[in-house]
Formats: structure tokens, sequence, C-alpha cells
């Protein structure tokens, strides 16, 4: 690890302000970014540690949506009887990354904020049409995400909570990669007001997708029969040393029948 | 039996210390005014070093010393050496390029030394590191073991990058059972390659005592006496009474810690030459790419079988994978330590045996739990279930048919098995694994339309590795005794000093157990001293399987000693002839009478020596033995696996696992279940889920956990392990070794039960989902479907 300021502002303003340093990089749960920073990958001039701001975590219920805090942890959504009851299939994706030590430290916010390509939350966002609020405005689940990697957050722009409309139905169900146990195919399948989302993680190489095909044959049917036949096109999906492309558009159609029946 | 005695499942004494966290690793030493080093490694393959420009780094802060390949070579330091000679089929001696301690002049694999930092802290030295610029020649790699004849030149000393073309066995013979076979059974495997992964990584530190000229050395080894032999005998870094090498609490080592490494050699030669302690510590990553792999075999194999279903012949032909440089013992592993096993537990007349060691781009590869034998294992019990299916034959009778019931019995390959039940493992195994009620679990599992099926594995294994006058005669460097030295205090407690090392076997609990059972007092008098080279003279070291079968058998050997020394002293003490002392549970009567004393005392009366002439009899009760085996051991046994397929993901599910092992006599049936339970977990990992891979760059792909797979908790079932037990009759105890068994059985009865729930053998290891997935395509379709 190279040497940094470390920075632990006490409100969101100043947490804004530190990021305006060159190279400063936000703290959440730190999973990610401190083993590459450890590996010599990241080599940020000022860590700006949100953990001392009030108010960024937490999970609560408001009208029809679910709401939770930035710097809300894997282990506490896992844990959640208000998440279990709004949202069962959010409580059990939450379960499902990582291990003990990275839930216990992993924050929903730094997950979606860094759009890993393999990781889970993304898959729920952007089936529940998730709203993503910042310290400076609110963005749709849909407009959030930008390839591997990449958001619509800007410079300086954090996190602050995320806003879950209710869904009438909803289940995740993930292929794991076998050494990482990252998701190699992770699918959410969502029945809500505006009609049903399928959305993918850790297939595509441009990160977490849509499925229009799928969700278009289970608007009328919402069963595992009914995307029985419906085919994902390997291209544009992930290859590597745990399964090509072919393998990952059939474990699509496989994870996204169980996510079906898991949910109906 | 006594509760702490030979045979009791006595709990670790270890343990407390190592779940409390007080165990005492390499890396919780640090030596006054200690200095870190950093060692910069090649990115690539293969290249040649044109230029390493240091300045920079010399002039980092913190820094202490930079060195190359070239302080290495002015210092007059010798290369690592290969311990192990293999002559190929023409007579001439193996082909072994140098294997510098630092690179001269070129780089092999990736991870290879280029040069060594030392400074203050790790993270100057690592700092200093990155401004070292090094001008390379990049070459092409090599890194399958099947292109690297043809392939780029890695070494001079070896063209064609071949180490050496080795047989073994009557070709003769061997071509005429085949010729008049009924049936030919024909396997292309390959033996995947395999990263350690101890708990604990390597580390070293280095502290040299210029008042006395004297080197420290403490180091993660699995035989410390042999570390300091190689690198004050071979490699000239000093004397052997000039330097100590301690290996403390080891975590783990799966072999892998058996070999000299550069960064120890590094580590006390640079604290002499900067008179500082000079401490390195291997991160994970260097632990994938530099620790000695195991593994990478290509094989094509076949067995003969005449109409009545009859074994009369086996012929293999092997490419086996060196990696860069020849380790410490690789040379030994696909040769006398593989095809010697080919038999595995059947008559089988003629066995011939070809293999071609080659260079590739890769780390070094050397022994790795089990060691030749896991390899053996799987050529011949993949090849014996596929004869038996293509034969239609039941592979359980087919195995009964062929196995060897008469002992001694003298193999076509170099071993003489002195005795086995191998009938009695299967009968027991087939009864535990309920093999009578598979088919209707096969027709439950498809029911669910899922894919079940079972797979046999009748391992044998050769363990002890000795005698050492047989082992020298096949090219072995050292002879493989094992010492011992029982130093009885005068209270009567005990110290036991052992060569053979303990990182994870147990020993403290295990070898204190035979004290207990010899000389009648508790296993809490007892303290095993191992792994210090000041305190233990010499010993051989802990890997194959040896420490029960050869290091138990010294202490054995010291022990008798001791009581017939402890008996002289009883006959003083109690004023009888020696001839009527009897020795039984820790007290000694004169025959006939009650006249007694306890071990405690009959120690004390030796140290006092009051009660005897001591020009006629030596005070003191302290003695020491050698013990050289008189024949190898082998461990056998029958493993039953059971699998079930998701045919939709790939996905392998162990459903059930049996083990039915005979290990000879048992110290502590716990200890050998957990060391039974570690081998299966490891052979299922190979199995299903590990293997190293490098590109066609030679860039190692699977360089740290979120490539390379390992076995988890999650991944295995409870395991049903039992024994049976026929003595061996090799050493004084009967015992025959456990360490290794496990990994050397399982990945066959794995392959085996997924080949068989697919309905057809194309399926190579790992068995991972994609490639399980893509061969269910392939196979017959379920009724259901």
């Amino acid at each position: 690890m190279h040497a940094f300021e470390y920075a632990a502002p006490a409100s969101v303003a100043d947490a804004a302000a530190a990021l305006a340093n060159e190279d400063a990089k936000v703290l959440a749960g730190g999973q990610t970014l401190l083993p590459t920073m450890k590996q010599r990958l990241a080599a940020p001039s000022v860590l700006v540690d949100l953990r001392k701001i009030d108010g960024l975590s937490g999970i609560s219920r408001e009208g029809d949506a679910l709401v939770i805090g930035a710097m809300t942890r894997h282990a506490d959504v896992a844990a959640s009887k208000v998440v279990q009851d709004a949202i069962p299939g959010l409580a059990a994706l939450a379960a499902l990354i990582g291990d003990p030590a990275v839930r216990h430290r992993g924050t929903i916010g730094g997950s979606l904020a860094n759009n890993d390509p393999a990781a889970d939350y993304p898959a729920a966002a952007l089936a529940l049409g998730a709203t993503i609020v910042t310290n400076k405005r609110e963005i749709a689940a849909g407009d959030f995400f930008k390839g591997l990697f990449e958001t619509a957050l800007e410079d300086g722009e954090i996190i602050t909570k995320v806003k879950f409309p209710l869904p009438e139905k909803s289940a995740y169900e993930k292929f794991r990669n076998p050494a990482s146990r990252y998701a190699m195919v992770g699918v959410f399948v969502a029945k809500t007001k505006a009609g049903v989302r399928v959305a993918v993680t850790g297939a595509g190489s441009s990160g977490v997708f849509r499925h229009a095909a799928m969700e278009a044959a289970l608007a009328g049917n919402f069963s595992p029969a009914a995307i029985a036949g419906v085919k994902t096109d390997a291209s544009g999906l992930l290859s590597d040393l745990h399964g090509d492309a072919d393998y990952r558009a059939h474990l699509v159609g496989v994870m996204a029948r169980r996510a079906v029946e898991a949910a109906a | 039996m006594s509760a702490t005695g030979l045979g009791a499942s006595v709990k670790r004494k270890e343990d407390i210390r190592f779940i409390t966290g007080k165990g005492r690793y390499v890396d919780d030493i640090n030596r006054p005014g200690q200095a870190h080093a950093y060692f910069l490694r090649s990115p690539h393959a293969h290249a040649t070093i044109d230029k390493i420009d240091a300045s920079a780094a010399l002039a980092s802060p913190g820094v202490a010393a930079v060195f190359t390949g070239q302080d290495i070579a002015d210092d007059k330091l010798g290369g690592l050496i290969c311990g192990w000679m293999i002559h190929s089929k023409d007579g001439s001696p193996m082909k072994a390029g140098a294997h510098p301690v630092l690179a001269q002049g070129k780089v092999r694999y990736v991870g290879d030394h280029v040069a060594v930092v030392i400074a203050d802290t790790l993270s100057q030295a690592r700092d200093a590191a990155e401004k070292i610029v090094v001008d390379y020649g990049v070459l092409p790699a090599v890194a399958d073991p099947a292109k690297a004849v043809g392939g780029p030149n890695i070494h001079d000393a070896a063209p064609d990058n071949t180490v050496y073309n080795w047989h073994l066995g009557d070709k003769a013979a061997t071509d005429a059972a085949f010729a008049s076979a009924a049936h030919v059974t024909k396997l292309d495997l390959v033996n995947n390659r395999l990263i350690p992964n101890p708990m604990e990584p390597r580390a070293a530190v280095g502290d040299y005592d210029s008042g006395t000229d004297t080197i420290t050395l403490y180091t993660t080894s699995q035989n410390p006496h042999v570390a300091r032999l190689v690198l004050s005998a071979f490699i000239g870094l000093a004397p052997e009474h000039k330097f100590r090498v301690i290996a403390p609490d080891v975590g783990g080592g799966f072999g892998s810690k058996i070999f000299i490494y550069a960064e120890e050699t590094v580590c006390a030669w640079a604290a002499r030459k900067i008179d500082r302690p000079v401490k390195w510590t291997s991160d994970r990553t260097e632990a994938f790419l530099s620790d000695a792999h195991g593994r990478d075999h290509v094989t094509h194999a076949e067995v003969a079988l005449d109409a009545a279903g009859k074994v009369t012949g086996l012929r293999v032909h092997t490419i086996a994978n060196m990696g860069a440089y020849l380790s410490t013992f690789a040379s030994s592993v696909p040769t006398y330590l593989y095809a010697t096993l080919l038999s595995g537990q059947y008559n089988i007349p003629a066995i011939y045996a070809e293999v071609d060691a080659v260079y590739t781009t890769t780390a070094p590869v050397d022994a790795y739990r089990g060691a030749g034998r896991p390899e053996a294992s799987f050529v011949v019990e993949r090849l014996i279930e596929m004869a038996a299916r293509e034969t239609g034959r039941d592979p359980a009778e087919f195995r009964r048919q062929n196995f060897i019931t008469q002992f001694p019995h003298q193999t076509p390959v170099i071993m003489a098995y002195d005795i086995g039940n191998f009938a009695g493992a299967l009968d027991k195994a087939l009864e535990h694994a309920d093999y009578k009620g598979l088919p209707a679990r096969k027709a439950a599992s498809a029911a669910k339309g899922k894919l079940r099926g079972a797979g046999f594995s009748a391992f044998i294994e050769a363990c002890g590795i000795a005698p050492s006058a047989a082992v020298g005669s096949l090219g072995a460097g050292v002879g493989l005794w094992e010492s011992a030295e029982v130093r009885v205090n005068p209270i009567g407690t005990v110290e036991i000093l052992t060569g053979s090392h303990s990182h994870g076997q147990s020993h403290e609990t295990t070898f204190a157990q035979l004290v207990s059972e010899r000389l009648g007092i508790s296993i809490d008098n007892v303290s095993i001293v191992h792994g210090d080279t000041d305190k233990v003279q010499m010993g051989m070291g802990t890997y194959g399987s040896r420490s029960g079968a050869v290091g138990m058998s010294a202490i054995s050997k010291a022990l008798d000693k001791i009581e017939a020394k402890a008996k002289k002293v009883a006959g003083h003490v109690l004023e009888a002839a020696e001839s009527d002392i009897e020795f039984k549970d820790g007290k000694f009567t004169v025959k006939g009478t009650d006249k007694a004393i306890d071990f405690a005392s009959v120690a004390l009366q030796a140290y006092v020596a009051h009660k005897f002439n001591g020009q006629e009899l030596e005070p003191g009760l302290k003695e020491s033995a050698f013990w050289d085996p008189t024949n190898f051991t082998f461990p056998a046994g029958v493993h039953i696996c059971e699998v079930e397929i998701d045919p939709d993901t790939g996905i392998v599910t162990v459903e059930r696992y049996t083990a039915v092992d005979d290990f000879g006599k048992l110290i502590n049936p716990m200890v050998v279940h957990g060391q039974v339970h570690g081998g299966i977990a490891q052979g299922i990992g190979q199995a299903l889920m590990e293997g190293a891979k490098y590109d066609e760059d030679g860039q190692l792909v699977t360089a740290s956990y979120m490539d390379y797979t390992m076995p988890r908790a999650d991944s295995l079932p409870s395991f049903t392990v039992d024994t049976i037990e026929t003595a061996c009759p090799s050493n004084p105890l009967g015992i025959k070794g456990c360490g290794e068994a496990g990994a050397i059985a399982s990945p066959p009865a794995v392959i085996n039960a997924i080949t068989d729930a697919l309905g057809h053998e194309d399926i190579a290891m790992p068995a991972t989902p994609v490639a399980v997935w893509r061969a269910a395509q392939k196979r017959p379709r379920l009724a259901a479907e």
C-alpha cells in the first residue's frame, strides 16, 4: 500500500469538499478499495471515510418504498425484518454477498458506486427500479449503471440512500463463481406495478443489464414455463476461466427460471 | 490400552496453544535491528536480463542493500540443487540446468527472483524495488508440458527442454501381454497442476552473530536439518557447526516446505552480508507464483485384459512438467514415487512405464501431498474402472478378481508389498457406502432430473521412503532414516528429541502417546522437541507419511534402550538381579515378589547414582537411536464416492464419501481420521476445483483466490471413515502411515463417480461446472427428458 492522507468528515458536505482533492477516493466499507490498495493497484491521495457521518445508514419503510441508507452493511440488510417483509428477495441477495467478514463491512452504497460487473446489488437496483439518492440529486437505476465500474456519479457526488419501490413479487438466483463466489450469473426478477423486470449481473461484458425478451415473455405469464424457450444472446457476455459466454448465456436462462419459480 | 497410550483418541495437546493464538510461527519472530527483504520478481515467463540499474533503489529512504545474481556469484555461493539423480533409458544422467539463487542473465518463469531489496521496513523495500530498472529481452514462453519438446529452449544444458527420458519395467513382456490381450482399455489424461496453499505462507528470518560468526535461520521448513545440510554442504553458505536452522511452529506444508528455496537462502546470506537480521514473509501472491507446484502430468495409459477379465499388462507414457528449474526432489516424483506404484492393488504380470521430464517456463514442480502416488493411482484406478465398464463387469467385483491376495508380493515395478487385505477393505467399504442401494438412489435422482453415479478407488501407496540403501540405489542423495533421543529428567518427566517435524501432524500428542504407553507416565509429563538443529542433532524431517513409520520407530528403539538401562538401575535399587526385573505399567518389580519401584524413582536414582558403582554403570538416563526401516510401508484402502450432477448447471455435489483404509496399527484414531479428512478434501479439490493455469505468454492466470478454486467446508459432505488393520511387518510399531492417503485415493473415486453419472468417460480434472455441463450435453438422455 502506498502512503495516503485520511479524512473522516462529520458531514456529507465536508466529505464532498474533501473529495475535491485530486485522486481522492470515498471509503465506505472498503471491501474492494482496501485490497486493491494493498496490491498497489490503486493509490488514492486521500481516503474520505464516510463512517463518521450520522444518518447515512439505516433501513426504513416510507410509504410504498423501502429506503436503505448508503452506509448500511450487507449483514444488516440481510438480517432486517423490515427488508425481509418488504422485499424478501433483496434480503436474500444481501445474505449471498461475499463472506461474513465482507457482509459486516461492505455497504450497499459502496457496492452500487463501485458497479463491479459481478456484484449483486446492481441486479436488484435495476430490476426493482430503485432510485439512487445522492448529495446532489436522485438518479433512476436505469440511468445509473454505465458499464464496467462506471456509473452516473460525478466528481464529488456521494450516494446517501437508495429507495426501492415495493414489488409484488421478487427473487434473486445466483450462480457463484466457484473460486471467488462473486456472481458469475445473477438474475433478479421483479413483478412490479410498472411491469416485470429481469436484471442480469455477472454475465454482461458491460455490467448489469435488463433482459428484454424475458421481461416481455413474463409480462403476460409470470411463470418459469413462459421463459423456457427464451434464448440469451451470448455475444456481449463475459468469457473467462470459469465459464465462456455460451455457458453464461445458458445459465442466465436457468437462473431466471429458478428466480421466477422462487418468486411465484 | 491406557487412556493416553497407543490406540487412544487423545485430544491434541498442541491445539490449546494454536487456538488461543499462542503458536509461534516464523513471522512471529522479530530480531533486534531487523531489516525486511522484498524480492523483485520477473514479470516475464522467459527473458534475458540485459541490464539492471538499481541506483535509484539504493538511494531510496531506508534501503540497506540491493543484491542481484551478480552479488551471489561474486560471493561464490552455489546454486539450488536437486537431490535425486535420475538416469535416462540410455544410461545418461539427467540434464539439469543451473538454478541460481537470484537470476543470472535470464529469467525462466513469472515470479523468478531478479533482485532483493533490503530496507528498514517492508514498505520502503517495496517502494525502492519499484525504482529498479531492468532491461528484459523477452523470449517465447512454453507452459504446456506436451509442447515443451520443440519449444523455446529454456536451459542450454537441456536440449529440447528434456531433463530425462526414463523408463521402468519390462517392455517386451508388456508388449507381448498386449499382443495377446482379449481387450485393451486406453486412456488419455491430464493430472492437473496444483498450487499447495498451506495456511501459513513461507517465511524466513536470517540472523547473524558476528561475535561467533554464526548464522541462525528461522524458516518454514518441514525438514530443518536437510535445509541446513543443503545450504551448508552444497550451497556453501556456512559450515554446519556455524549454522543453526530453526523451524518453529509451521502452519501446513503439504510438501511445499520440504524444498530449499531462494528466499531463505538470501535471508541467511544477506544477514551476514549486512550484519543485520533480514526477514521475509511471503504474501499470498508470491505463494501462488513461487511455491513449488504439484502434479502436472500428461499421460497415455493402456491396460490389457484376457477373456476371463484378468489384467495381464499395463503400459504408460507420461510427460511430467518440472517447471523452469529442478526443485529439491522434483526428479524423484514422476519416477520412483510414481511408476513404482503402477501395479496398484492388482496382480499385474507385466508393466512398462516411460516418463519424459521436461522444462517449461513455469514455477518449479515438486512433491505435493502424495507426490507421484496420486498420479499413479489416478492412472490405475481410472483405467481399471473403465476396463470394468467396457467389458460389462461390476467395478467392485472386477477389482476383487484382480486383487493381490498372497503376501509378500513382488510387483514388476520394484515394490515388494509386505502385507495387506484388499478384499477386506472393499467389503467394508461396500457395506458403509450401501452400494446395493445405489440403483434406487440413481432412480430417485433421475426422477428429479439429476444424474447420480458412484466411483471406486482401490489405492495403494509406498510410504516411509526407505530403507536408505534402497533409495540410495535409486538415486536419492540422502538416507531416509530417522533419529530420536529420549531424555529422562531426574523427576521422571521425558523430553523426546526427534528429527521429524510437526506442521499439522499432531506429533506433540501422538509421539507422547508412545512414551506414555511404553513408560507408563502421563502424556503431560512428555514434551516433544523438534525443528531446531541445535537441539536435535540430525534428522530427515516430515514428508511421505513417514513420521509414524520411521520417526516413531526411532523413538521406540531409543525407548528400548531406556528401558534396558532403567532395569539395570532398578536392579541395584531393589537389590535384585537385572534379569529378575520386570517392567510393566510404569513399575519395575522383582519377579515373584512385591518389591517394586516406579519409573520416576528409577529416573531419580539414575541421576543420584548412589545405589550403583558409577564405573560399572553410567549415571543418567538418556538414550538415542537411529532407525532405518527394512522396507517401504504400503498403506492401502478402498474409497467410494457418490455424486449427483445438476445437468442444467454442471454443478457436482458429493453426496456420499466412504473411505476404508489399512494404515496398520493406529496410534490415535482421531488424528488418523483428521488426516484422512484433510486428504480427501484436497483430493476432491483436485478433482472438482483446483487447477493452476498459465496462458500462452506464461502468465499465471490463477494467481489468487479470485481465480484459483479451493475446496471449502460447504463443498464437502460428512465423510464415512473407517479402517481395517494388517500390522506393518517392517517397523516395530506396525505403522504404515496415513498423511497422504486421502489425497491419493480420492481424485479417481470422484472422477469415476462423475463418469458413471454421465455415462461416458470424457471429462478431465478439474471437473468444474462448465466442464461438467458441456460433458452432460454428450450423455445418454434420461428417460424423463
